[in-house]
């Protein structure tokens, strides 16, 4: 039994950045988690992931190793090592966040919590004794999403077969051949990593095209890459059945209304998450929601109960590591009494971390159409930037929309090698309402995959130089 | 966090305010958009309005009290905050007042010789800033305002007109103001440390735009509804010359002299029979005047315009203007769409706006926006005057007294109720004759006013 200013429930992105900062403005704060520190992201999603991608990318670079003069003679490939260090980077930044919790004197509170009032909550620990804790200023609801698997389609997750993306994570072999169901970014990030591994992956996508949230250009581009990779890319899919063995699953489809079929020895299910918001005591306390499951809030983070607060993927917009971040961040500041900005949620960044990378800022030129703004497109090509030319990867582009009158910079996307690096120069640009102009008058060095961006901003202009 | 309450400028000219009235107590708690207390300005009483939430920590004038424009005055803060740096900070606040201080949330009161309460958004909704009108004071670079080292960020800067002498802006908020004629300087910025972003502009269009709607309320299909309201007539040589020329001669504005003495007999029939109907059909000489003047307006648009310096503003609607004595000056209350109101309903309108001003209590979207103006002295005993033009108004009528004077009917001497109207017409936009015409058809309204029900 414990009392803190600030309770919160979920040590994710959004719960450990909001206990940090309101344990730096002064205010005594308690965090409820039932796993390890980190959150998805941490544990389950971006880091472990990215670490993934990164021997992925080793393995496609080691392809042409030869080039370089370098002879490694024959490469062979296994997956659980990769999987093993991707485990022990992902450890490494939950005891990372769990240093940073000692530092800041943020409790760590082990076990379920389980909302009772609006300033309390019982947490149950693993020994299975209940504890309660008391929230003077604010309870903060942060318990964030988890995969779902496609029960309709009769893909039921079984852990053996059909897997989430956390069962991938820890699989010791890389299967001979693999499904991946939905080519959002996770599917994609995926596809990346199994097939450079050896796997023959069939990625199959509802939406008539990979990446269905990025502008089209992107979705094609890196199509175009994964199809040369070999990977079998169905898009506008139907799928008409479902053979779910415990040795393999045969998926019937139909693409482009032509039927097709595919036997694999594993399924990734990797078509959407669902906010944590069952168990945890919410109808209780009479918590609203919005229609599509998530927690309603205000800009001010507030729920429909005065003293309870939800951030993160629980409480909806984009389901990203960063926003749930900046949302913690945010409602700290509000709940120490600072000055703080609300979040711009036009202004966030998405990033997809395959081979190529895609990442993009702002409007896609499909919404800028919708919108009815006149806009001006431009564009430049790694395959005429020196630097992508001295690492051989020219693959993708640099996609500037911006506003016809104003030069206002809508929407930025970019497809390559770095991408998700580059993008921030846009992101700032963009929160400081930049216009094209200002992104021209600024230097970028030479050589630099950087320079693409001016190129595709002078192009915007119908001025680019080395055209 | 704690938010400093300033004596903001609530008109354009405004240097120093009295507070006539605090609202809040100390210790009551504030919302953001509470009324703290009324404020009176150079030219009407105004409402200061909370900008931050919590309570009321700290009054720190009495009422009565005169104050210069960026004083601190009050603090909202935390119950718990402590505010002794802010307080104690009053005295170091000698900064020149700024008219851009006063925010786009309130609207600020303005000179009753002024259409728009903001050149820069008066401006971007296609008026033009009229030559002569007060210019807020130039900003001086100053140096930066002493923060003390126990600030929290959020007592720091937050607005541009506080920082440095700099006005912060995003290049887009630049572009879309200068292209919508905004001046940058106005605005106050809601960026990181009061940075003007491309919000603030919109808010500031969006703003400009609903005055205009409260200042023109919907009415009931007037004639002509669904037209536009006004049109704009580009100036011939001829036109330009005659402008220049005139100009010249008089001041800025030429102004000529036109004066009728019209028969009220009928309209005094008119309030006695109206009288006998009882009370509530009472109506006064000015009452009856007033809605002529309406009715005739609509038939002579070139007379209901506006002087743009490139351009004249015929009107389709007319918005009146009726000058009010108060006890230290006079104000013009407006009767807005008064050719599509009865009798009564300007009866009634022009009664209460006269109370209102001499209380003081007119907002200025109640004072701004008319396309001509009556002035009445009849009641002071006075015959015969002239009246001084409103610009951007071209013309204003000035109405004298009822009097029994001698006339002349089939060759004898009778007795008849007259009285004199004299209108002053801006010479650029209004010729002799079309002034003539135009008192011509007043002429028959007031000497006919059953036309007025027709």
């Amino acid at each position: 039994m414990a009392t803190f200013d600030v309770l919160i429930l979920g040590g994710g992105p959004a719960g450990y950045v909001c206990a940090l900062r309101s344990a730096q403005l002064g205010l005594t704060v308690g965090v409820v988690e039932r796993e390890a520190l980190g959150g998805t992201c941490v544990l389950w999603g971006c880091i472990p992931a990215k670490s993934l991608l990164e021997s992925a990318g080793l393995a496609e670079k080691l392809k042409h190793a030869a080039e370089h003069g370098i002879s490694t003679g024959p490469v062979t490939l296994d997956f659980a090592p990769a999987m093993k260090r991707s485990r022990a980077v992902s450890q490494q930044n939950s005891k990372g966040v769990e240093f940073l919790f000692k530092k800041n004197k943020v409790t760590q509170i082990k076990g379920e919590g389980r909302i009772t009032s609006p300033t309390t909550v019982v947490v149950k620990g693993a020994d299975g004794k209940e504890e309660t804790h008391t929230a003077k200023k604010a309870l903060v609801i942060a318990t964030g999403s988890r995969v779902r698997g496609l029960p309709q389609a009769g893909l039921e997750l079984n852990r053996t077969t059909v897997l989430s993306s956390d069962d991938v994570l820890v699989l010791d072999h890389a299967p001979k051949r693999m499904a991946v169901i939905g080519a959002g970014a996770v599917g994609c990030e995926f596809a990346d990593v199994f097939a450079a591994y050896g796997s023959a992956v069939t990625l199959i996508e509802v939406a008539p095209r990979i990446l269905p949230l990025e502008d089209a250009d992107c979705s094609a581009e890196l199509q175009r890459a994964f199809k040369k990779r070999k990977i079998d890319v169905v898009t506008g899919a139907k799928i008409t059945g479902t053979k779910v063995t415990d040795r393999e699953v045969t998926i019937d489809f139909t693409e482009n209304g032509q039927a097709r079929s595919v036997t694999v020895d594993k399924v990734l299910v990797a078509a959407g998450r669902a906010p944590n918001v069952e168990g945890i005591g919410l109808e209780a306390i009479g918590v609203k929601r919005t229609e599509r499951g998530f927690i309603a809030i205000t800009d001010r983070f507030e729920t429909s109960v005065k003293g309870v607060y939800a951030i993160g993927d629980v409480a909806g917009n984009q389901m990203l590591a960063h926003k749930g971040s900046r949302e913690g961040h945010v409602l700290a500041d509000l709940l120490g009494g600072q000055h703080a900005h609300p979040v711009n949620y036009g202004n966030i960044p998405s990033c997809t971390y395959c081979h190529p990378e895609v990442a993009s800022i702002g409007l896609t030129e499909e919404q800028v159409k919708a919108k009815g703004i006149e806009y001006k497109v431009g564009k430049f090509p790694f395959s005429a930037n020196g630097r992508a030319r001295t690492s051989g990867n020219t693959d993708g582009f640099v996609k500037i929309i911006r506003d016809a009158k104003y030069g206002e910079i809508l929407g930025a996307h970019i497809v390559g090698q770095s991408a998700t690096e580059m993008i921030h120069e846009l992101v700032v640009a963009r929160e400081n309402e930049f216009t094209v102009e200002e992104v021209d008058l600024a230097v970028h060095a030479h050589p630099t995959l950087s320079e693409a961006i001016a190129e595709a901003v002078l192009d915007s202009m119908g001025k680019m130089v080395h055209a | 966090m704690a938010t400093k309450v300033m004596m903001e400028a609530l008109s354009p000219t405004m240097e120093e305010g009295r507070l006539v009235k605090w609202n809040k107590a100390v210790g009551d708690p504030v919302a953001q958009g509470d009324v703290l207390a009324e404020v009176e300005t150079d030219k009407a009483i105004m409402e200061l309005v909370a900008r931050g939430a919590g309570v009321l920590r700290a009054r720190l004038i009495e009422e009565g009290t005169t104050t210069a424009v960026g004083k601190l005055i009050a603090v909202v803060a935390a119950p718990d905050e402590d505010i002794a740096a802010l307080v104690g900070e009053q005295g170091q606040s000698e900064s020149p007042p700024h008219a851009q201080e006063a925010g786009p949330t309130v609207v600020a009161a303005v000179d009753q010789h002024e259409t728009m309460p903001s050149p820069g958004v008066a401006q971007a909704l296609g008026v033009a800033p009229q030559a002569g009108v007060p210019q807020p004071a130039a900003r001086a670079p100053q140096p930066a305002a002493p923060v003390p080292p126990t600030a929290p960020p959020s007592e720091q800067a937050f607005h541009a007109a506080d920082s440095g002498g700099r006005t912060l802006a995003s290049p887009l908020a630049r572009r879309l103001a200068a292209e919508r004629g905004l001046d940058i300087g106005e605005l106050r910025g809601s960026g990181p440390q009061g940075r003007i972003v491309k919000r603030d502009i919109e808010q500031a269009i969006a703003q400009g735009a609903a005055l205009m709607a409260t200042a023109r309320p919907v009415q009931p299909a007037a004639p002509g509804a669904g037209q536009p309201e006004f049109e704009d007539v580009p100036l011939t040589q001829l036109r330009k010359t005659i402008a220049k020329r005139l100009s010249e001669s008089i001041g800025p504005i030429p102004t000529f002299y036109l004066t009728a003495e019209y028969d009220l007999t009928r309209v005094s029939e008119l309030r006695a029979a109206m009288a006998d109907m009882g009370p509530e059909f009472k109506v006064s000489v000015n009452d009856i005047v007033l809605k002529a003047v309406a009715t005739a307006l609509m038939q002579h648009p070139e007379v209901n315009a506006h002087w743009l310096g490139d351009r004249m503003r015929r009107f389709a609607r007319v918005h009146l203007g009726m000058a009010v004595a108060i006890p230290d000056g006079l104000i013009t209350p407006v009767i807005f769409d008064a050719h599509t109101k009865s009798l009564r309903q300007i009866a009634a309108e022009a009664r209460a706006l006269a109370t209102r001003a001499r209380e003081r209590k007119l907002q200025p979207h109640e004072f701004t926006g008319a396309t001509c103006s009556v002035s009445n002295l009849g009641m002071f005993g006075i015959d015969q005057f002239t009246a001084i033009i409103n610009p951007p108004e071209a013309a204003i009528l000035a109405i004298g007294g009822l009097a029994d004077v001698p006339a002349i009917e089939d060759g004898q001497v009778v007795v008849r109720k007259r009285m004199r109207v004299t209108m002053s017409c801006d010479h650029r936009v209004i010729d002799g004759a079309v002034g003539a015409q135009f008192l011509q058809t007043l002429r028959r309204m007031i000497e006919n006013p059953l036309m007025l029900v027709f």
